[in-house]
């Protein structure tokens, strides 16, 4: 099972981490506490080391001063076999020994060099008065044996020893001889690895401990719960959107679940909304086309049996008959007109609404989408606006839509999309959009090939200087984003034509008003003429019918996002199809569904970009005024 | 007895042809057809025809491609739309492109016979038109053209925008003119909707012929011209006040009025 080892993996990752963190927490104690214990225990022994030897010397001083050899050998032997005091002796200055209590060494000489000697005798020149520590010696005899301590002792000269009676202790010696006792430590070291034993007990106990715990915790907290969402999305993978996860509690995963049953619940209402609109649509287009196919055999029917009708006047029997087939027939004609009726429905389906509301719902379809991402949503909403007349639906998918893309732009860094809304007055000086303009003879002289900033342009035809070519004119009324097919060299000079029947649209006896250029005419229905200086140079354009309208008011949309932006070479090709910046994540159409809505509408929608800092775009939808 | 009038009709459904020629023929026209739009332009070229009868849907070159075609080569022997695909847009911009008519399919002996009927007489003012152009007897008038701030549906029915939303529309005289006298005229009820393209109301004329009227645009009922229903005439006297047939609220005038053409460019 893959996901038990990815799980597995994560627990032992843990417990390996928490179990080095163990071991070098408890070795580091261990080693400072075991020290200090050992310490502790060594300056005892040293301590008892010491009294020892100074009851060794206190006991033995009289004897000592009486010469009386027997009884400090008593002393010393009885002493001497207390089992943790491996040898008591006495050496002279000149270092033999005189008395220890394993006989055998006795009057032996003892290398001043050796251990228990050089502490004093290293500057050949004895020491006099050494303290504890420098007397004590810690050693192995072999590497295997416990540890020795060694505890020497000087026995000084005092005025009862030069004022005894033997004399055999002059006044001016300081020194006159040693007492040694050697302790065997193996008490002490038994202690302490004891000691070490216990705490690397406790150290591996308490990772086996710890480790269990850890194991439990994780398959509690974290491998039942993953299990929960693999076999979720699993089910999900399969096609089952209404498997929901239960209760997982309130941490991280809990939340993921949460995020995941809501995603699934989007999902589903999402996939329903495409299945119905799908199914919708190729139920539409088997109704065109059934309706289509089955119209002309039905016209024959119609055609001949109503002519059969009407040509057996004088047989009413034959009459009654065909009455039925032509009845029949036309209520075929009406099922089949019903058909196409509803084949029909995605043509816009107006009606009065408010503009904040249609907002408002199309903020609540997006919302959970863009408080996963961290996106801040600000909304300055203009109170009472005039009602309009629009599909809601589809400005509802124009509004979601830029919300969303306006989120994929800001990616996962998260950002702010600000939504507002306004009434606004403008002139229709650089905004209203020739939509239908004709040459005299009812010609189009809309170019759907050519878009200025994704409208389809006015093409006319130039004649300048014996040149002829074409020109695409801005449709926007006052903006001058021409597009020159032809270089016009005098622009008091130029013939404009009509491109499908030649008719000329130069203005007889009018002049421009601003250079006396010659000016070009065209119809656009119903809003009148609309006439243009033909001198590329000149600016000057007048659209009387929209002029006499006045300012037009409309409710403005701006949706502004904090986003990487537009750049400018991809700026004008936005709205255009199949066009796309997401790479294989859109199909390019939104924008260009986006523009035909809102032109549907009568309205306009442009963008402002700056690369890095943010897209705006800028909804304008007319308010009809009431005639 | 004058010459025969010559009808032509265009579609690539053999069935069709049949019938209407069969039809045009028992009604006293000789009838021509063609099964495609190239052969149809060349036998227009060859032959005098009164009457185009023609399908839009159609390989190669559509009927709409066809409108543009005898447009561009001057010629104006009025066209009859006839389409199975019966959408309001098509029969509209059909319209708007200069057909005279639209019969949406499947029809009746009665619907093609009116049709042309109509066509036929809307040929004859034409010709007379012409004739007293070219005599300089200018000062005839043959209709009468709808006031100059309505909008009309090709040439047969007008609407205007009157108050506060409300639209009044009806026939215009030189639909009238290309019927006989009516007898009878069968309304929509109140609050009926009616369909921009679709029938709106039946006219019953002397000569036993019934005749539908396209409605400029969409719209609900609110108010008929029941002075009509009781006196017909008054249509004919007076088309464009007296004699209008509904005042309806538009359901979409921004976009039904993209193809009506204002009355005005009548006027040039």
């Amino acid at each position: 099972m893959k996901l038990n080892n990815v799980i597995t993996k994560i627990g032992l990752k843990l417990i390996v981490a928490v179990g080095v963190i163990t071991i070098a927490i408890i070795s580091v104690y261990s080693y400072f506490n075991l020290r200090a214990q050992s310490n502790a225990l060594l300056t005892q022994a040293e301590v008892h080391a010491n009294k020892l030897s100074e009851i060794i010397k206190k006991s033995t001083h009289s004897s000592m001063l009486l010469n009386k050899r027997n009884e400090i050998y008593a002393i010393i032997n009885t002493i001497g076999k207390e089992p943790s005091i491996r040898e008591i002796r006495i050496f002279n200055k000149k270092g033999r020994i005189i008395y220890s209590s394993q006989k055998n060494m006795i009057g032996k000489m003892v290398n001043k060099s050796a251990e228990s000697c050089y502490v004093c005798h290293t500057a050949n020149e004895p020491l006099e008065k050494l303290s504890i520590n420098k007397r004590v010696r810690i050693y192995k005899i072999h590497p295997d044996s416990s540890r020795i301590l060694g505890i020497i002792n000087p026995i000084n000269n005092e005025k009862s020893c030069w004022d005894a009676d033997c004399h055999v202790h002059p006044k001016n010696k300081k020194v006159l001889g040693v007492l040694d006792v050697t302790l065997s430590l193996k008490d002490v070291d038994k202690q302490i690895s004891n000691s070490k034993f216990r705490t690397i007990i406790f150290a591996i106990s308490a990772i086996i401990a710890l480790s269990i715990l850890i194991g439990f915790l994780i398959r509690k907290w974290v491998v039942k719960p993953v299990q929960e969402l693999v076999r979720a999305t699993n089910q999900v993978s399969a096609g089952n959107l209404n498997y929901t996860i239960k209760e997982l509690g309130t941490d991280e995963l809990g939340i993921l679940a949460r995020s995941f049953n809501n995603m699934t619940k989007k999902l589903a209402e999402a996939r329903l909304q495409l299945f119905q609109s799908d199914k919708m649509a190729s139920l539409g287009r088997l109704a065109a086309g059934v309706a289509h196919e089955i119209n002309n055999p039905l016209t024959g029917v119609l055609t001949y049996s109503s002519f059969l009708l009407k040509r057996v006047k004088n047989n009413p029997e034959l009459q009654e008959d065909l009455k039925v087939i032509v009845r029949e027939t036309k209520r075929s004609r009406e099922i089949v007109k019903s058909l196409l009726d509803f084949a029909r429905q995605s043509v816009p389906k107006k009606r009065n609404a408010d503009i904040n509301e249609i907002i408002k719902s199309a903020i609540q379809v997006v919302d959970n989408q863009l408080s996963i991402k961290q996106i801040k949503l600000e909304t300055k909403l203009e109170q009472s606006l005039p009602k309009i007349t629009v599909d809601a639906n589809q400005i509802q998918q124009v509004f979601i839509n830029l919300i969303v893309n306006a989120a994929d732009s800001i990616e996962d860094k998260g950002g702010v999309i600000s939504i507002s809304s306004a009434v606004i007055s403008l002139s229709p000086y650089g905004i209203a959009q020739i939509k239908s303009a004709v040459c005299p003879k009812r010609h189009t002289l809309m170019d759907d090939q050519v878009k200025i900033q994704g409208m389809p342009s006015v093409k006319v035809k130039a004649v300048s200087n014996g040149n002829e070519g074409f020109i695409n004119l801005d449709p926007v009324y006052g903006k001058h984003r021409h597009n020159y097919g032809i270089d016009i060299q005098d622009g008091k000079n130029v013939q404009i034509s009509c491109p499908k029947c030649n008719i000329s649209l130069i203005e007889e006896n009018v002049l421009c008003p601003k250079c006396s250029s010659p000016v070009y005419t065209f119809e656009d229905p119903p809003y009148g003429m609309f006439e243009g200086c033909a001198n590329p140079e000149c600016n000057w354009q007048r659209w009387e019918a929209m002029d006499k309208g006045g300012q037009k008011n409309y409710i403005e949309i701006k949706i502004s996002d904090t986003g990487k932006g537009i750049s400018k070479e991809d700026l004008p090709r936005i709205f255009e199809p199949f066009f796309s910046t997401k790479g294989q994540k859109g199909t390019g159409l939104g924008l260009a569904v986006i523009w035909g809505i809102i032109d549907n509408h009568n309205g306009t929608i442009n963008v402002e970009s700056e690369l890095g800092k943010g897209t705006t775009f800028i909804i304008r939808l007319p308010i009809q005024s009431n005639r | 007895m004058k010459e025969k009038e010559k009808i032509l009709i265009i579609d690539d459904e053999k069935v069709i042809l049949e019938a209407v020629s069969k039809i045009a023929a028992a009604e006293g026209w000789s009838a021509d057809s063609a099964s495609n739009a190239k052969d149809a332009l060349t036998k227009i070229e060859h032959n005098n025809y009164s009457l185009i009868l023609c399908d839009i849907m159609m390989p190669e070159m559509d009927g709409f491609q066809l409108l543009d075609e005898l447009d561009t080569k001057q010629i104006t022997i009025p066209v009859i739309m006839i389409t199975g695909f019966s959408t309001v847009e098509n029969a509209v911009k059909s319209l708007y492109k200069g057909a005279i008519d639209f019969i949406p399919k499947p029809f009746t002996f009665e619907e093609l016979t009116s049709s042309i009927s109509r066509g036929l007489k809307y040929r004859e003012i034409q010709d007379k038109l012409n004739e007293s152009k070219n005599s300089e007897e200018s000062g005839s008038v043959f209709y009468v053209p709808c006031p100059s701030k309505y909008k009309r549906l090709g040439h047969i029915s007008w609407m205007n925008l009157e108050y506060e939303g409300v639209a009044v529309i009806g026939v215009s005289d030189l639909y009238l003119e290309t019927i006989k006298s009516i007898t009878k005229i069968e309304l929509m009820e109140i609050d009926d909707l009616i369909i921009q393209g679709n029938s709106c109301a039946k006219f019953e004329t002397d000569d036993g012929l019934i005749h539908n009227c396209l409605a400029p645009i969409s719209g609900r009922v609110i108010e008929r011209n029941e002075k009509i229903l009781s006196d017909p005439t008054l249509l004919e006297k007076d088309p464009y006040f007296e004699g209008w047939l509904y005042k309806i609220i538009p359901s979409d005038i921004e976009y039904d009025i993209k193809y009506l053409v204002p009355c005005s460019s009548d006027r040039l």
